[in-house]
């Protein structure tokens, strides 16, 4: 083996520390490209103007540790065990103790306002919420594939009903939850007829528009929606007509229990509002899989032409998709109006409608506990580094960078038939999902 | 002997481009009727086009003697056809299971499973391999998976689009022998398409040669065989 050392390496190949020395040198050119001018200056108001301030050795710090840091990446490569990957070995642990980290993962969440102060519950709210419109988005994305980049219209659908149908006609809003729902669907059916015949980027493009379009109708359409000043004084939620407020009237939380009005009280109520509309949403696609329309939804996105032979009605299987994942977008979007007590067209931004997408590709489209884990380590991590405001996004991207090249499937790839047929037999599963499909 | 399936005059276009020029064919009840014609002819067309995906521009189709010409395929595909489509086309993510369901759409669910059990005398490997995904079958158990989910709809006319395509000889022999069962004891009609010209009019009651997207014959397969043209044109080389 010794003895061609040249056919393993290439004949022309430098020294292996000239070669890593090299390599880690361009990455450090590169960062200096990017950070010099957004790390190495710096611009402060001052009292008549701007005064720019240079922060070079801020600069050469992080230049210093791209270097290292490639130097160390292409030493770990070099010396790794001959084997299976590094990531393939923990994507199967992953798979394999899906059922484990999902039992964990849901006690976790139920017993969260346990053990979590006020603030841990509230980021505990909005992980809940993105969860489930994770999980809304994954029965569109994940079993249909019709790649919607304007789910945040749906959202934006339930959020205004709510809003609307409890100031103008003092509904409540459990009431209003089904027609919030409902409303969405007729909007996803009335996105999803133009797009029937598109697929990939066409569909992706549409969808984009049609989220911008509600959103510039809701800014526009001032008479109805408020405008850009949004809607106020939206009612919150009550359990079984028990409000939670602290005027101590008999029909308050605090005063039927005979106990003192405390805002977690109403913090907890909300949390565990959204826990129980993901469950839903969880239950329902769960179900739905089960069912011959989810599993025609998973064959559409594998083969449309061979759907059409086996006489599935296209039409109605992709609008119903558009239907079930709008519906609950609306039901999320009627929690989030009655959580914020407020709604403008600003909360309903392409970003929204982005950084769900990005936590369902993350969870490997179409995992259930993948969408979850991707929702606490997006909407959880970018919580944790509120107070790094400004490297929030380079870390958010960073991070996305670098799972999509350990994982490029998400977090938890390899589809779950729908029908488990016991343990036997199940063959080669991973090699499908990662390499073929 | 009724016609089960009867064309009249059909023609079809992509685009502008025109692949069926007025072709009439009839299979009736019981039978199996092979179509051969050389790469590009409109054989896949013709297919499709039964099955309203395009669908016919003029002429008339006819199943059970009611005109299916103008329907939604979804609406033609539950009045008794299926078609294992050129190329296969199983669902490759999805298990052999979950893919002998999806050909059982819109059918009773009890009634499936009873489907199925007949399926796999006919195929036991696949019961064999019942929770592997597609995708990783070979490409022999890729074509009795597609046959297989074509015929759990209960299908009164089956339509085969070149099942034999890069098949070795053995397994060849074996979907034959697959079709000619089915055929002989349930009495199910099949419409066969093949480029193994030699096999199918040896194994058909009937056969249509297509040319440039026309008939230009037609007759009972041991005829055919012995056509000097069709072994000029169609069986040359071969065996
Ligand atoms: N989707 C399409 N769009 C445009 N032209 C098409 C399309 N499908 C088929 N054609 C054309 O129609 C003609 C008939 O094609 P078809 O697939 O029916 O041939 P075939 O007889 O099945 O050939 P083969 O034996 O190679 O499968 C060909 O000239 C082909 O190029
Ligand atoms: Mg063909």
């Amino acid at each position: 083996m010794s003895k061609y050392p040249a056919a393993l390496g290439g004949k022309s190949q430098p020294p292996a520390l000239v070669r890593v020395v090299r390599d880690a040198g361009l990455s450090a050119i590169v960062a200096f490209g990017l950070f010099a001018s957004m790390i190495g200056l710096r611009l402060f108001p001052t009292g008549n103007g701007m005064k720019l301030h240079y922060r070079w050795l801020m600069l050469a710090a992080v230049v210093v540790a791209v270097f290292a840091g490639r130097v160390i990446m292409l030493t770990w490569r070099a010396n790794r065990p001959a084997g299976t990957p590094q990531p393939r070995r923990i994507a199967e642990a992953i798979n394999h103790a899906g059922k484990y980290v999902g039992a964990v993962f849901l006690i976790a969440a139920a017993t969260l306002p346990l053990y979590g102060g006020r603030y841990f519950i509230d980021t505990g709210i909005l992980v809940m919420t993105y969860v489930m419109l994770g999980w809304g988005l994954t029965i569109v994305v994940g079993l249909a594939g019709l790649l919607d980049l304007g789910y945040v219209a749906f959202y934006a659908v339930g959020a205004y009903s709510y809003a609307l149908l409890s100031t103008t006609y003092h509904l409540g809003f459990w009431t209003t939850l089904p027609i919030a729902g409902l409303l969405a669907a007729v909007w996803g059916i009335l996105l999803g007829f133009p797009v029937l015949r598109l697929r990939g980027d066409y569909l992706a493009i549409v969808t984009l528009a049609f989220g911008e379009i509600i959103r510039v109708v809701l800014i526009n359409w001032t008479s109805f929606t408020g405008g850009p000043n949004g809607i106020t004084d939206i009612p919150r939620p009550t359990l079984f007509g028990l409000k939670f407020n602290g005027s101590g009237d008999p029909d308050t939380f605090a005063a039927f229990f005979g106990i003192d009005y405390s805002l977690t009280q109403r913090v907890v109520f909300l949390y565990y509002v959204i826990f129980g509309l993901a469950l839903l949403t969880n239950w329902v696609s769960l179900r739905l899989r089960r069912l011959p329309l989810g599993r025609a939804w998973e064959a559409l996105r594998e083969d449309e032409i061979a759907c059409r032979a086996l006489g599935i009605n296209v039409t109605v299987t992709k609008l119903t998709a558009f239907a079930i994942g709008a519906m609950f977008g609306g039901f999320a979007g009627a929690f989030f109006a009655t959580r914020q007590a407020f709604v403008s067209p600003e909360s309903f931004n392409f970003g929204e409608s982005a950084l769900v997408l990005a936590i369902v590709v993350l969870g490997g489209l179409g995992s259930q506990l993948g969408v979850a884990l991707a929702a606490v380590v997006m909407i959880g991590g970018s919580e944790l580094f509120r107070d790094f405001a400004e490297y929030r996004m380079l870390v958010f991207g960073v991070g996305l960078v670098v799972m999509m090249v350990l994982r490029p499937r998400g977090l938890v790839s390899g589809r779950t038939p729908s029908i488990a047929l016991g343990a036997r037999k199940e063959i080669a599963a991973e090699l499908v999902a990662q390499g073929r499909g | 002997m009724t016609a089960l399936l009867k064309l009249t005059g059909v023609t079809a276009y992509y685009g502008a481009i025109q692949a069926l020029k007025g072709v009439d064919l009839e299979v009736n009840k019981g039978e199996i009727v092979t179509l051969i014609g050389s790469n590009g002819a409109g054989k896949s067309t013709l297919m499709m086009t039964i099955c309203g995906n395009p669908r016919a521009r003029d002429g008339h189709i006819h199943y059970d003697s009611q005109e299916i010409t103008r329907l939604p395929t979804f609406e033609i595909m539950r009045r008794g056809l299926a078609q294992s489509p050129e190329g296969r086309r199983i669902f490759p993510r999805m298990t052999v299971h979950e893919n002998l369901l999806m050909g059982a759409f819109g059918r009773p669910p009890h009634e499936a499973v009873q489907t199925m059990e007949q399926v796999f005398t006919l195929f036991p490997r696949l019961k064999e391999r019942m929770a592997q995904r597609g995708g990783t079958l070979s490409g022999g158990e890729q074509q009795m998976l597609a046959i297989g989910r074509a015929l759990m709809s209960r299908p009164r006319l089956l339509l085969l689009d070149e099942p034999s395509l890069g098949l070795a000889p053995l397994v060849v022999k074996l979907i034959f022998g697959a079709i000619r069962e089915l055929n002989r004891t349930t009495g199910l009609t099949v419409l066969l398409v093949e480029q193994n010209a030699f096999q199918a009019l040896r194994l058909a009651h009937r056969g249509y040669v297509l040319v440039n997207g026309a008939i230009t014959m037609a007759g009972p397969g041991a005829e055919l065989l012995a056509r000097p043209e069709i072994r000029a044109a169609y069986l040359e080389g071969a065996h």
